[in-house]
């Protein structure tokens, strides 16, 4: 299993040719408490850098692309009824959707953690 | 009668510390209120009704078959009731309200006795035309001003605030490019534009896409050029933008817009800082909504309904919706509806309201317009961008304005957090301006500048008013930055302490239930 991340701060977690998308913790603590997430229903189509989610908080709405293209395989439906998750656990239990994953290719071009978190602090 | 028996007040655990209570839960003129279920009782009413006669129902099953729980309440209890309620709110009667991008600013009070004439107060929609020709003239009248600000083909009148005037703005875009059998799929939306425009364009079917920001606050211009291509139906842009910031490479941008087959539309909710100043039509600008409400004076922010027009360009006129109101060579006036519009006006996009806008709010805008004159106007603009460099100059040495450097603002000064200690934030410094007195600015938006504080005074405060203001963020920007643990109980003189915003927004109770009679008695 391998860990990337976007510039937009989602975070991937690969296995295999699926793959778990989520936000960063970076992510949750700029948006503050999360109120609404709405999340993508299994089967939808979606390309690399593409809206697939919606995250809501106090303080803004935000899209959440997703990192690589694929077909949305489950929605975690446990941040839908609970949007706290995504705040208390958001690289764990607050992940947004799982993908089967068009190309592994694509994954070239996203940050390794270190990367991410570096890219983070000149921010 | 409205007294709270039990002095319960529904407020967070904080507020009780450290105060002794009144039994009334009053604190002389500060009114306790409970909710109108709380006071009224549904088993009286304050009206004589005669009984309702039985009579067989028509419904099919689907008759309400329990009370609604109406409370009932005499007059007095109704209007004390409401009038308590409105001495805990702030309007813009009470004092500055630095909302940015909202405009705020004082609703002339000749506006109001206008509005208010029979000839213009008392009409229906329906009335026979010949009978409201004064009515459709200011409509007209209204029509003709906001061509010659701002330099455009035609105008719209029916729509019924901004987000419908953009929606509008889009339609016509569509339509015109349909006319042309031209399918375009996406609208580019830059980063420093108005929320309203994305969730306007997805609305109206487009697959939005963002253009990034430069280091001074302004479009990429590059980057919009590098992405314009022939799947591009629209650009929507905000000018002045939503940092306060004129965008001076309009020009350049409507040009390279055009020449990729596209359209601009410039969301106008922010025309009070360029009017009488710049034409939007020489910027080339296909559409844009004026936000009377906010430019124009009329009542805002729940005192009155929006109204926003949109004026369009040459290119864009033909697409216009249904109805508009048209002069005729003999003086007379006629609304181009349906039925007459085929040779007037056969490639109308359609209809957006059931009559033709918000009669009371162009009066209203109207009057504003023609007391000022075309000189007070273009002075509006002016006194609206000067006030907000003066907050933006005083403010500078305590809050970091990310954009100060690249020169004057437009009406609106934004700061960011910077510099604050870290466990206090923009909220805290907004909160602890509710206990000063003020309506805090707008927060967190645009969401380009970090724990955003937009603040636009607009041009109807005095240098008095405003240096009140500037002291109290000021104050309250140096506790921000020693890290004073008190802003996070802040607002403490508030009639409610700081909610929980977060559970009301998680958690939301919509409809009220009874307590349990325990609690009720505690």
């Amino acid at each position: 299993m391998s860990l990337y991340f976007t510039k937009d701060h989602e975070w991937i977690r690969v296995d295999g040719d699926t793959a778990t998308v989520g936000i960063s913790n970076h992510a949750q603590e700029q948006l503050g408490d999360i109120v609404f997430v709405e999340i993508p229903e299994a089967g939808r189509r979606v390309g690399k850098g593409q809206e697939a989610a919606v995250v809501e908080s106090v303080k803004a709405a935000s899209d959440v692309y997703s990192p690589v293209s694929g077909e949305v395989v489950e929605g975690n439906q446990a941040i839908a009824d609970d949007p706290a998750l995504v705040n208390s656990d958001p690289e764990g239990q607050g992940w947004f959707f799982k993908l089967k994953l068009d190309d592994v290719g694509e994954l070239e071009g996203l940050l390794d953690q270190g990367a991410y978190r570096e890219w983070v602090d000149t921010l | 009668m409205t007294v709270n028996p039990s002095g319960w007040r529904p407020s967070t655990p904080t507020n009780e510390r450290d105060e002794t209570h009144t039994v009334t839960g009053n604190r002389a003129l500060m009114l306790e209120e409970p909710l109108i279920f709380e006071i009224g009782n549904t088993e009286q009413t304050g009206v004589d009704f005669a009984e309702v006669p039985q009579r067989a129902t028509r419904l099919g099953g689907l008759e309400r078959n329990r009370e609604i729980g109406l409370p009932g309440l005499s007059e007095p209890e109704t209007v004390r009731h409401y009038t308590r309620l409105s001495r805990q709110n702030y309007a813009i009667d009470l004092g500055l309200f630095p909302l940015g991008s909202c405009t705020m600013k004082h609703n002339p009070r000749l506006n109001e006795k206008v509005a208010r004439m029979p000839g213009f107060a008392d009409l229906h929609p329906l009335q026979p035309q010949e009978t409201v020709q004064g009515a459709l003239q200011v409509i007209n009248e209204l029509a003709f001003w906001l061509l010659a600000l701002t330099g455009m083909d035609s105008v719209a009148m029916s729509p019924k605030a901004g987000a419908h005037g953009e929606l509008c703005g889009l339609l016509c875009i569509r339509a015109a490019l349909e006319a042309r059998g031209d399918k375009r799929e996406v609208v580019l939306v830059p980063e420093s534009a108005h929320g309203t425009n994305p969730a306007t364009a997805a609305f109206a079917g487009y697959r939005v896409e963002n253009i990034p920001a430069n280091a001074a606050g302004r479009v990429d211009l590059e980057a919009l050029k590098a992405r314009l291509g022939p799947d591009v139906a629209a650009v929507m842009i905000t000018n002045p933008n939503t940092c306060g910031l004129f965008e001076p490479d309009m020009k350049a941008i409507s040009d390279s817009v055009h020449a990729a087959g596209a359209f601009v539309y410039c969301d106008g909710a922010n025309f009070n800082a360029i009017v009488g100043k710049v034409r939007p039509g020489d910027l080339g600008i296909d559409a844009m909504h004026i936000n009377l409400h906010k430019t124009f004076s009329t009542p805002h922010g729940g005192g009155g309904p929006g109204s926003g027009p949109v004026v369009l360009s040459q290119a864009l006129a033909p697409f216009g919706p249904l109805p508009f109101v048209a002069k005729y060579a003999d003086g007379t006036y006629k609304i181009v509806e349906e039925e007459n519009a085929a040779e007037e006006h056969p490639n109308a996009f359609g209809r957006m309201v059931a009559f033709h806008g918000q009669m009371g709010m162009f009066t209203r805008a109207l009057a504003y317009i023609l007391s000022h004159g075309a000189d007070g106007l273009k002075q509006v603009a002016e006194d609206s961008v000067l006030n907000a460099n003066y907050i933006l100059r005083r403010l500078a040495d305590v809050l970091d304005a990310p954009f100060a450097a690249s020169g004057p603002c437009m009406h609106e000064a934004i700061f960011s957090d910077k510099g604050f200690a870290d466990d206090v934030n923009t909220l805290d410094l907004a909160k602890a301006l509710i206990d000063e007195g003020f309506h805090p600015m707008t927060m967190y938006f645009p969401l380009v500048v970090h724990g955003a504080m937009l603040v636009e005074p607009t041009e109807t405060e005095s240098k008095a008013s405003l240096d009140q203001f500037i002291e109290a963020v000021r104050s309250i920007a140096r506790r921000a930055k020693a890290g004073d643990p008190s802003l996070k109980a802040a607002p403490i003189y508030a009639p409610r302490r700081r909610l929980d915003e977060t559970l009301a927004a998680r958690n939301p109770v919509l409809v009220y239930r009874e307590p349990p009679t325990a609690q009720a008695a505690e």
